[in-house]
């Protein structure tokens, strides 16, 4: 048995010369941290890898039409052995993942780890984020039931308030003028081409810098201790990955996804009908802002304030130029806090305080 | 490939690195169980259940003048029904027993035809000419008031 091994690895060796991987591994060191804000970028991973498993699993029952889209998923989760699991974990990785996803923007904004020379990991990071909620978006839709239809419907709507080519936007996404059967259509290819496929290559350049450049030194005076990558930090994240799988089974067990009511375009909106919780920030503030402030449409008020605050973030790692020099700036931390606590107070008072 | 390093295990050490090793592995074993057997049972199709066989209506007598045929959806395949030049009805699961493919009533001929390979098989279902090596699966023919019910034979 080990003989066999050993000849098959000396066989990959004299074609791959796998022994410089294998060196490189050895000798590849990580920061020394005791902090579980470092797990999260590979939880994100772990989550998406599992979101592209399980994805490709339902698209072996799934149907995209607007006839059968949910009768499909109703086969899926009543008929098809462990249809219901595989579903369940597909909905509740996506959830999860948004969130671990946000998580390490956040610890990497207050760790300062996106500055130099890290600022196009940054932008990597915050482009997938993007790419993560329309994943969300579309996804949403794909089972076609009340709950997402009406949602797709304000969510596409809103984009018509951007002036000059919001409307065509709209269309675009719509496949028409309205929410129908071609919007759906269109969703799923999003959710299964297009975005797969541009997330694939920004998963490459973000994981490509972080080797280049190592992994972000905590800011302190001293250089921080070195641990060896393979196997302390490889076998420290699989531990962490083996917990977050255990607690995405037992929430896919105990709270199984819920399907909803099959889409009806001509039946009235639900009540209480809102978006997925990431979206919900943005939600509460449509909802709260005023109609018209100085003449101007509230909707495109707050999506401009989001706009700009959005452009502004990008280029956090340029106007903390002190970070560099390990004097991160006071103002940006404080800012960076207080977004982060009003995008939280907005999102649980859309959640649970809000009942119009 | 390099060890973790720290004091050398001592005696006492081995039976307790041996229980957590076998402990680690049988928990991975199951873990891997729990992965693969799920995803295998979901992208195998469960057979089925044919429900009770059911009467499938072909039409009615009039459609058919003698020496025809054509194909009806018959659940998820084709059937093929035909009435004899002396005008009987005959059916049959219109898939070629050679590759699959939905044969044909030949009026021409006075015979079922695969136009895939040239199989050929009378018209009791036998295959006569060509590549088919079975014939084809008969069903059961009913007439009630005019209508043609066609029916799996048991």
């Amino acid at each position: 048995m080990t003989r066999i091994l050993k000849y098959l690895v000396s066989w990959a060796d004299e074609r791959f010369q796998l022994s410089d991987l294998t060196d490189f591994a050895r000798k590849k060191t990580v920061p020394m941290h005791h902090s579980i804000w470092y797990y999260f970028g590979g939880i994100t991973l772990f989550l998406f890898i599992i979101q592209v498993a399980t994805g490709i699993l339902l698209l072996m029952y799934y149907r995209p039409t607007e006839a059968a889209a949910y009768e499909s998923v109703q086969y899926i989760i009543s008929e098809v052995p462990f249809g219901w699991l595989v579903r369940s974990i597909h909905s509740w990785s996506a959830n999860l993942l948004i969130g671990a996803a946000a998580i390490h923007m956040f610890s990497v904004f207050f760790l300062k780890a996106y500055r130099k020379p890290r600022e196009i990991t940054w932008i990597t990071g915050l482009v997938m984020l993007g790419l993560f909620m329309a994943f969300g978006f579309t996804g949403y839709l794909l089972p076609w039931n009340q709950l997402s239809f009406f949602a797709t419907k304000v969510g596409t709507e809103m984009l018509s308030v951007i002036p000059v080519v919001g409307e065509a936007l709209m269309r675009m996404l719509r496949g028409g003028e309205h929410v129908t059967g071609a919007t759906l259509t269109r969703m799923f290819g999003f959710h299964i081409a297009l975005l797969p496929g541009i997330t694939t290559v920004a998963i490459g350049a973000h994981l490509f810098l972080v080797q280049r450049q190592g992994m972000s030194p905590p800011l302190t005076d001293r250089p921080p201790r070195q641990m060896p990558f393979f196997p302390n930090f490889i076998l420290r994240d699989l531990m962490v990955w083996t917990i977050v799988l255990g607690v995405l089974g037992t929430l896919s067990l105990y709270f199984p996804w819920e399907l909803g009511m099959e889409a009806d375009p001509i039946a009235s909106a639900p009540v209480g009908i809102e978006p997925e919780w990431y979206f919900l920030w943005m939600f509460q503030l449509l909802r709260i802002f005023p109609s018209s402030v100085l003449g101007l449409d509230g909707r495109l008020l707050v999506f401009g304030c989001i706009g700009l605050l959005g452009f502004v973030w990008i280029l956090i790692p340029w106007l903390d130029r002190g970070a560099n020099e390990g004097r991160p700036s006071r103002f940006l931390q404080y800012a960076g806090l207080l977004i982060m606590i009003a995008v939280s107070i907005l999102t649980i008072w859309a959640k649970f305080f809000h009942h119009s | 490939m390099t060890s973790s390093g720290g004091t050398p295990p001592a005696d006492d050490n081995k039976g307790r690195r041996r229980f957590l090793e076998t402990a680690l592995g049988t928990g991975l074993l199951g873990l891997t169980a729990a992965i693969i057997y799920p995803t295998w049972r979901f992208v195998f199709p469960s057979k089925n259940v044919r429900v009770a066989e059911q009467a499938v209506s072909a039409g009615f007598v009039d459609d058919y003048p003698p020496n025809s045929g054509t194909l009806f959806r018959f659940g998820e395949e084709a059937a093929l029904l035909i009435r004899t030049p002396e005008g009987e009805f005959r059916a049959f699961l219109g898939t070629c027993t050679h590759l699959g493919c939905n044969v044909e009533y030949r009026a021409d001929m006075a015979l079922i035809w695969c136009a895939c390979h040239d199989g050929r098989f009378d018209l009791t279902g036998k295959n006569i000419m060509g590549p088919p090596p079975r014939p084809l699966q008969s069903l059961t023919v009913q007439i009630r008031e005019d209508e043609i019910l066609v029916s799996r034979s048991t």
